[in-house]
């Protein structure tokens, strides 16, 4: 049997064909990088290539790499084989990384998300013969609410704390979800705080002309509680910490896809869970897997062996590959860890 | 149901308990009458009967949504309940109704009558018109485990707020043997007839665990009455109108459980209400307490196992005197009352006074202390003598001073995951000691551990899987925890031959090899010298 065009190893996903690897875990030689997250894009690569929106991010985390972009759709021949990335609407600049070699069409979805969010350049499905895909979500009890009516109950939540007198504290990923909360709520209820980690994001964002509401950056002389009714986004490793205290009397929350079950909700010392997530849900997965046509799935990580087991009850090829992609974490919505 | 629906939602919300005390209150200020009684019936802990059992609505809910049993099976325990997994991977109501909370308890009453399909049309019908929250409400109640994160202690603040009627006056008249059929809010509530229910029990007041020993008290040793603490059930024995009464500290109607209890009606005069523990007694001392366990689970009891177990009251408070409600009197005065109650009570009746110990300082009651296990007991109880009986767990006037608790260091040998907030995380635990190089299970653990640890040891056991058998994971042997407990028996049930009382992880030994654990030898010793 031929070598099959993308192959699992302990370094990451490697195309020999074309010699380089896809989102790789160790250092390698050439890397091609679907998005700027930590567990994605990582340190020690000799070269990186990525698209032209998710470079910025990666040369901010990752300081002076020899970095390459790419356009969205644009095909580029390395080695035998031809690239691509297209769209993954899991946070600005995310691709899906698409492999073509003598007719056969591989896919990487790295993280993705199917619905639109206003941010990140909407998922594009595309057609192949094999699909490498996440599954965090992967049960059917995840089904995010119309994006819509999320905004709307988050502005409630912020509006009425801010007739409470009290300060709305978020806790969100510093890339890609906090500026899709900066996206999605308006403005005009009150004025926008933000963690050190998120407005680096956030100038790193504006810079490549990615419209953000105006934030102010919550600095050691800044007098919080002169902020009045303000809306601050942070770290969700930064709630429950004196950091968050000197806001004075607050509401917290969280945004997270993990909320959509009470009791990891409940679990959380916060007063809301928003059920926000830059990953698809079960439907979502389901018609991103129908739409892409191919017959086998790889599924990394998730609940891996659920999700096989469903794929193969709905007649695909399956199977399991062991990476070291973390999807959005459980445990990163728990103050303590980050303590 | 959208009212209790948005209750539910504004109570889950928040942690913080002002925000819920205010949410409640402007329930019980607002919602109509038999809506608020049910609302104080489920949060007493009083639920509806159920009427569909949880096999069919999990097939019923899995059909509708279009997927394999088995993929429910695997989302159960992830989500870690049942009405929300349901709730969860159903399809949208495509209709709207808005009925009352009432109502829909009244629907799934009505179910008990109905056969199978005839509840499945039901409750799809119900489904398909609820929208997310109120579904999710509606399968609780249909599953019976309703709890909103609201003791009743709050629940009562906020009535108290809402009618305007003191909270230890209200706590007393939502005690005892209603049912929301049975009363309304009305006579419940607002009119209450102490004299319209002769069964009804006062709340029992709690201790709170004196953790740093009596010296950390506000007043001297000759304050304060002490007694042992007896592990027995809780108990509170109403005499009245030639009847009598045996409440549990759950509110639970145990009369008949313990009919020997009956000959008192003879010897202690009606209007007196005891509070005390009962205890399988024999030969004047207290049996072990799987002696009184044997008890407990029957409704009817057994000639042989009333001359084994036969129980008594062991008395330690007087509630009602010649009718009167005397809380509001001294502790030494009710104990002066209560000596005389028992004095008048034969020798053979199955009421004895629990008596105070006495002391002069804090090292003598240490020591006294020392000695609870051989009395089968579990500490020291101490009381203010100039204080009131109150309600509910307040702190100051009573408090336990246990035991330490026996230990012994174990192995981690399987993990399951928990139910409710402990969802997705693994929480439930079996151990193991040595037994030669064959590790035996010996005892069940959920509890001791803060979040951060069943965090950390949740993701290990993610990659120390060995075998699954259902929702149970066989782990690889190697975290050793010492495990605490209250008592150890013989239990020919178990494979080690000991049964535990209270087990729970005290700690976690990473400072111990595999090795060290502790081996079936050891229980046994520990069998032999507290069992």
């Amino acid at each position: 049997m031929a070598e099959s065009l993308l192959s699992f190893t302990d370094r990451g996903i490697y195309c020999a064909a074309g010699d380089f690897f896809i989102d790789p875990w160790r250092p390698v030689d050439r890397a091609l990088i679907t998005h700027g997250h930590a567990d994605h894009s990582r340190p020690g690569m000799g070269r990186y290539l990525a698209t032209g929106a998710a470079a910025p991010v990666m040369r901010h985390r990752l300081g002076d790499i020899a970095i390459d972009t790419i356009a969205f759709g644009e095909r580029r021949q390395i080695n035998d084989v031809i690239v691509s990335f297209h769209p993954a609407g899991h946070v600005p600049g995310s691709a899906q990384i698409r492999v073509e070699h003598r007719g056969e069409v591989w896919v990487v979805s790295g993280d993705y998300k199917t619905t639109p969010d206003g941010l990140s350049e909407p998922f594009e499905p595309v057609r192949c013969h094999a699909f490498i895909s996440e599954c965090t979500f992967g049960l059917p009890v995840f089904k995010w609410a119309p994006e819509d009516d999320v905004r709307a109950e988050l502005n409630d939540w912020w509006r009425r704390n801010a007739a409470d007198g009290k300060t709305s504290i978020i806790g969100a990923y510093a890339l890609g979800k906090a500026q899709r909360l900066l996206t999605s709520v308006d403005p005009g209820i009150g004025p926008i705080l933000t963690h050190g980690a998120v407005e680096n994001t956030n100038t790193v964002m504006r810079h490549q002309g990615i419209a953000l509401p105006d934030t102010l950056r919550v600095t050691p002389d800044m007098d919080p509680k002169a902020q009045k009714g303000a809306l601050v986004v942070a770290p969700p490793s930064a709630l429950g910490t004196p950091w968050a205290r000197r806001f004075g009397p607050s509401s917290t929350a969280f945004a997270s896809g993990w909320m959509a079950m009470r009791g990891v909700r409940r679990r959380r010392a916060a007063d809301r869970g928003f059920v926000i997530s830059d990953h698809a849900d079960w439907p979502g997965l389901n018609a991103a897997i129908a739409e892409t046509g191919a017959e086998r799935i790889f599924v990394t990580h998730g609940y891996t062996s659920i999700f096989r087991r469903w794929l193969e009850s709905q007649g695909y090829d399956a199977a399991i590959v062991e990476t070291e992609y973390e999807g959005e974490s459980l445990d990163a919505a728990e103050p303590e860890d980050a303590a | 149901m959208k009212r209790f629906a948005a209750l539910f939602t504004a109570l889950d919300q928040t942690t913080k308990t002002n925000a819920k005390v205010d949410a409640l209150a402007a329930y019980f200020t607002a919602a109509p009458e038999d809506d608020k009684l049910w609302t104080i019936a489920l949060l007493s802990g009083r639920r509806p009967k159920r009427t569909v059992v949880a096999t069919r609505l999990r097939e019923w809910a899995a059909d509708r949504a279009g997927l394999p049993l088995w993929l429910f099976e695997e989302c159960y325990p992830i989500v870690g309940d049942l009405a929300e997994t349901m709730a969860l991977i159903l399809p949208d109501a495509t209709r709207d109704s808005d009925r009352s909370l009432t109502h829909w308890i009244g629907e799934i009453r009505a179910l008990a009558k109905l056969d199978d399909p005839e509840k499945r049309a039901r409750i799809l019908d119900a489904w398909d018109q609820l929208p997310k929250i109120e579904r999710f409400v509606f399968n609780k109640l249909i599953t019976g485990g309703f709890r909103m994160g609201v003791s009743q202690k709050l629940m009562t603040r906020a009535l108290s707020r809402a009618t305007g009627i003191d909270e230890p006056d209200l706590a007393h008249r939502l005690m005892g043997d209603w049912q929301p059929d049975s009363t309304s809010f009305e006579s419940l509530i607002l009119t209450h007839d102490p004299e319209a229910d002769l069964s009804k029990p006062y709340p029992f007041y709690l201790a709170y665990q004196l953790d740093g020993g009596p010296a950390t008290l506000d007043a001297p040793p000759g304050d304060w009455a002490a007694e042992r603490k007896w592990d027995g059930i809780r108990g509170q024995l109403i005499l009245r109108g030639g009847n009598h009464y045996l409440w549990s500290r759950g509110e639970e109607l145990m009369t008949d459980r313990f009919p020997e209890l009956a000959r008192l009606i003879d010897h202690v005069p009606p209007g007196t209400v005891l509070d005390g523990e009962v205890l399988a007694w024999k030969d004047g001392a207290p049996l072990p307490f799987n002696a009184l366990q044997k008890r407990i689970g029957r409704k009817t009891v057994p000639k042989a196992l009333l001359r084994d177990a036969p129980v008594i009251l062991y008395a330690y408070d007087l509630l009602e005197w010649d009718g009167q409600d005397i809380r509001a009197r001294p502790f030494d005065d009710r104990r002066g009352l209560l000596e005389d109650v028992a004095s008048g009570v034969p020798e053979d009746m199955p009421l004895r006074l629990s008596p105070l110990v006495s002391f002069d300082d804090w090292d003598r009651l240490a020591k006294i202390r020392d000695g609870s296990r051989e009395h089968m007991s579990e500490g020291i109880m101490l009381k203010r003598r100039d204080s009131p009986y109150r309600d509910g767990r307040k702190r100051g006037d009573w408090w336990k001073w246990k035991v330490d608790p026996l230990t012994i260091d174990a192995v981690m040998i399987y993990a399951q995951q928990g139910h409710g907030r402990r969802a997705n995380l693994f929480t439930d635990f079996t151990f193991a000691v040595w037994d030669g190089d064959q590790l035996v299970p010996f005892t069940k653990a959920y509890s001791g551990l803060t979040d951060a640890e069943f965090r950390k040891i949740t993701a290990w056991v993610r990659k120390n899987t060995l075998e699954r058998y259902g929702p149970v994971r066989q782990v690889t042997p190697q975290h050793v925890f010492e495990i605490a407990f209250e008592g150890i028996q013989e239990s020919p049930r178990h494979k080690s031959g000991v049964a535990l009382r209270f087990p729970r992880m005290s700690r976690w030994r990473h400072d111990k090899p595999l090795s060290e654990a502790n081996t079936l030898a050891d229980l046994k010793d520990m069998l032999a010298a507290y069992g």
